[in-house]
């Protein structure tokens, strides 16, 4: 297991948030469908990442990180399963997952503020992605904490932009997990 | 066998039993409509694809089983978006073809283009764009099994005109295994502990009522309901959704709840110590003020979508389960409330009180629109089917036609969908031909599809429409009477104009009319006289008459206001 990275693994943003993970047919329109019910029932969805899932070609997984104050979670279940197209949803409290998003950043550079941009990367773990004279482009794999500790230690750099995946999980092992909801 | 997609529709559509298709041809689903010519499905031609749409919700409404409807792209499909909104709110069972530009040319904004299947992602069960034409076969098997399992819905299938022009080796899925839905798993089974709470709350009640909506007859389960009530002796009341699925005549019944339902079913919830609920989702027009809704009382609901389980209210024990098994269930084991002789008391005072009422009519007129639906059902045979619009005259409809039996009520609830009632009268005669079918209807909702008579004439479906003409959208001006200190903004009509009498002989139907209680009492006999064209009756009622009891909108249900009449009584 590699070490965490300094920036902190414990901490979760303030706000209450649950994260889904929803397995659903890989169909034209399915995250139309996903995403349409959530803004159509006032749900707000916080990060939403999706990719194919483990048999690549007919299922794909969206992760998503709702807001509970806005979405009741049993509504949220309920609301999903209707949709034709989703066949599971695991829904993983912050607490018992392992949750890792990728952050990519590019930051001009200048000899005043080399020294400090690389410290700051080396101790958030980060790497050094590409780079030409007047830039570089930094990347860093981490908790969504983590990656909000190096957001804000680059956002002092003016001129940054900045790049975020949002996030996906997993049950941490050895936790027991709820039964993953079967469709219905 | 190789055989075109279009005739693969075709032939699928009659795989499914469909009978009867409601429907408009166009450039996109024209391949379709040729081997329509030689399918012994009938196919009713509509003059407005809103019609075909609200013709299949009628037809589903008094059959139970799922209505058709097929019209072309672009403003064919957006037309009949109006019909499917209705049926998603409903809960009805519908299965929509809609044709397509060619694959090629989706995307491209092509002559009467547009992403129907974008615009009813969230007004539609589901839906489907195919993609090819060996798969129509399995799209149309998946489209009626999904309409019609679960909690019923429409469902909409997308068909580009090249994949109907192409073809394909017949087949057909030989059953839901094959339908590839792996998402979608619609039974649901009892939990045993959670009868068993169910029960316990039945056992411990001393205040029950059973709140039945519309669910109990899309599960057929009027039966089973009857049985539990009878051996319990639960007063029942069914929502506008549900009206015919407990019949009015019983003495354990208590007529329509919420917020135009009578005295003694909104307060009987509202007193309440335990709701049984069963296939309804605490609507607002039947809660009032969520928070102030049935205040005392515990709450077992019987739903099949779990969505509906604690969505508007916290609920003590929940069946997520059809209203058919859940009844049956408790039913066997036995579940009785002690004694209710104290609360049956309480309740008979409240009928006695305030039944529903209105003023008798000057012999002169204008017409009472109450008396009129009652002297329609007086004159018309048992098991007559009554279709409504949306307004004033829907409100009396329900209250004061006496529901005996499932399938004889077919109205726009959810989505209150003006225009709704001729079509749907058409739709469900077109299902039951040997009933005769009234459609109480508002002149504003009349002529909002009133060319579907056209169609009704054209195609023999003789149905009765009683135009309760108040000049006004009525349930408009009612509000602004109420609420707006009788602030009347564009909500008068002018009851001659049109004239209905000669619209309807325009359209092929016979027309009458009635202005005093005894032209009403001899125009319903003339009307119910005739059985081979459709029949129009212009009832001039009283343009004032306000539908009561009522819960302003946002209100509390213990404050209902009651009609004029009855105000100040203990
Ligand atoms: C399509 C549509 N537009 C507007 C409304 C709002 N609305 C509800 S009832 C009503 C009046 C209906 O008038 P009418 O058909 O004459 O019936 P009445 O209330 O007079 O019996 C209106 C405008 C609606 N329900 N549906
Ligand atoms: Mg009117």
């Amino acid at each position: 297991m590699s070490p965490e990275p300094f920036l902190g693994d414990a901490q979760h943003s303030p706000v209450r948030h649950h994260i889904l993970s929803v397995l659903v047919e890989n169909k034209a329109g399915v995250l139309a469908r996903v995403a349409g019910l959530f803004a159509r029932r006032g749900f707000n969805i916080y990060s939403l990442a999706v990719a194919p899932a483990e048999s690549h070609e007919r299922f794909s997984r969206i992760t998503i990180v709702v807001d509970a104050e806005t979405a009741p979670l049993e509504q949220v279940f309920g609301q999903l399963h209707k949709l034709v197209n989703v066949v599971e949803i695991s829904d993983i409290a912050p607490d018992d997952a392992v949750e890792r998003e990728l952050l990519l950043a590019t930051i001009p550079t200048d000899v005043e503020n080399r020294t400090s941009l690389l410290d700051v990367i080396g101790a958030a773990n980060a790497s050094i992605v590409d780079v030409d004279a007047h830039h570089v482009t930094v990347m860093l794999a981490a908790t969504p904490a983590g990656c909000d500790a190096l957001e804000r230690a680059l956002e002092v750099h003016p001129g940054v932009e900045l790049h975020r995946t949002g996030r996906v999980a997993v049950p941490r092992l050895g936790v027991p997990t709820h039964e993953p909801m079967r469709s219905r | 066998m190789e055989i075109t997609g279009a005739q693969a529709l075709i032939k699928s559509l009659e795989r499914e039993g469909v009978e009867v298709v409601f429907g408009l041809p166009g450039g996109a689903i024209l391949p379709v409509y040729d081997p329509i010519l030689d399918s012994p499905i009938r196919h009713i031609l509509v003059r407005h694809e809103q019609g075909a749409g609200h013709m299949a919700e009628g037809y589903a409404l008094a059959t139970g089983r799922p209505g058709v409807a097929m019209v072309t792209s672009g403003p064919g499909a957006t037309n009949i978006v109006t019909p499917i909104a209705n049926a998603h709110m409903d809960s009805t069972p519908l299965v929509v073809v809609t044709g397509q530009v060619a694959r090629a040319a989706i995307g491209t904004d092509a002559f009467q283009e547009c992403d129907i299947t974008g615009i009813t992602m969230g007004i539609t069960k589901h839906n489907f764009l195919v993609s090819s034409a060996s798969e129509i076969p399995r799209a149309i098997a998946a489209a009626f099994h999904i309409a019609t399992t679960g909690r019923p819905g429409p469902v909409l299938v997308d068909l580009p005109k090249d994949v109907a022009q192409s073809t394909m080796e017949w087949w057909y899925p030989a059953g839901v295994e094959e339908l590839d839905l792996p998402g979608y798993r619609p039974l649901a089974g009892l939990d045993e502990a959670e009868l068993e709470r169910a029960a316990a709350l039945l056992a411990a009640s001393e205040r029950p009522v059973l709140y039945v909506g519309g669910g109990v007859l899309k599960a057929r389960a009027h039966e089973q309901l009857r049985a539990f009530a009878e051996r319990t002796r639960i007063p029942v009341v069914t929502t506008l959704m549900a009206r015919g699925a407990f019949p009015d005549s019983h003495e354990l019944a208590l007529g329509m709840p919420g917020m135009h339902g009578t005295y003694a079913a909104v307060t009987a919830l509202q007193r309440a110590d335990l709701l049984l609920a069963v296939g309804t989702r605490f609507d607002d027009r039947v809660t009032g003020r969520v928070s102030a809704f049935a205040p005392s009382a515990k709450v077992i609901h019987v739903d099949i979508d779990a969505a509906e389980i604690n969505k508007i209210r916290r609920v003590e024990v929940a069946l997520r389960a059809d209203a058919a098994g859940a009844l049956g269930a408790l039913e066997e084991m036995g579940a009785t409330p002690a004694n209710l002789d104290v609360w049956w008391k309480e309740i008979r005072t409240w009928q006695e009180s305030y039944p529903l009422t209105y003023d008798p009519p000057a012999e002169a007129g204008p017409l009472r629109p109450q008396q009129v639906i009652e002297t329609i059902q007086a004159a018309s045979p048992e098991g007559t089917v009554v279709a409504a619009g949306v307004g004033q005259h829907q409100m009396w409809a329900s209250q004061f036609w006496r529901f005996e039996e499932p399938g004889t009520w077919v109205n726009s609830g959810g989505a209150g969908t003006m225009g709704f009632g001729v079509p749907a009268a058409i739709g469900a005669k077109v299902g039951r031909p040997e009933r005769t079918v009234w459609c109480i209807d508002g002149d504003g909702c009349f002529q909002m599809t009133a060319q579907e008579l056209t169609t009704a004439r054209a195609e023999g479906i003789p149905i009765k429409v009683a135009i309760l003409n108040n000049a006004y959208l009525g349930m408009v001006r009612q509000w602004q009477e109420m609420f707006y200190e009788e602030r009347y903004s564009e909500v008068y009509l002018n009851a001659d104009l049109p004239d209905y009498v000669k619209w309807a002989e325009a359209m092929g139907c016979v027309g009458l009319r009635a202005r005093t209680p005894a032209e009403m009492r001899a125009v319903v006999e003339e009307a119910n006289a005739i059985n081979d064209v459709p029949v129009v009756v212009d009832f001039r009622t009283d343009t004032s008459e306000k539908v009561f009891p009522m819960v302003a909108a946002g209100a509390s249900n213990d404050d209902i206001m009651v009609h004029p009449s009855q105000r100040g009584r203990a």
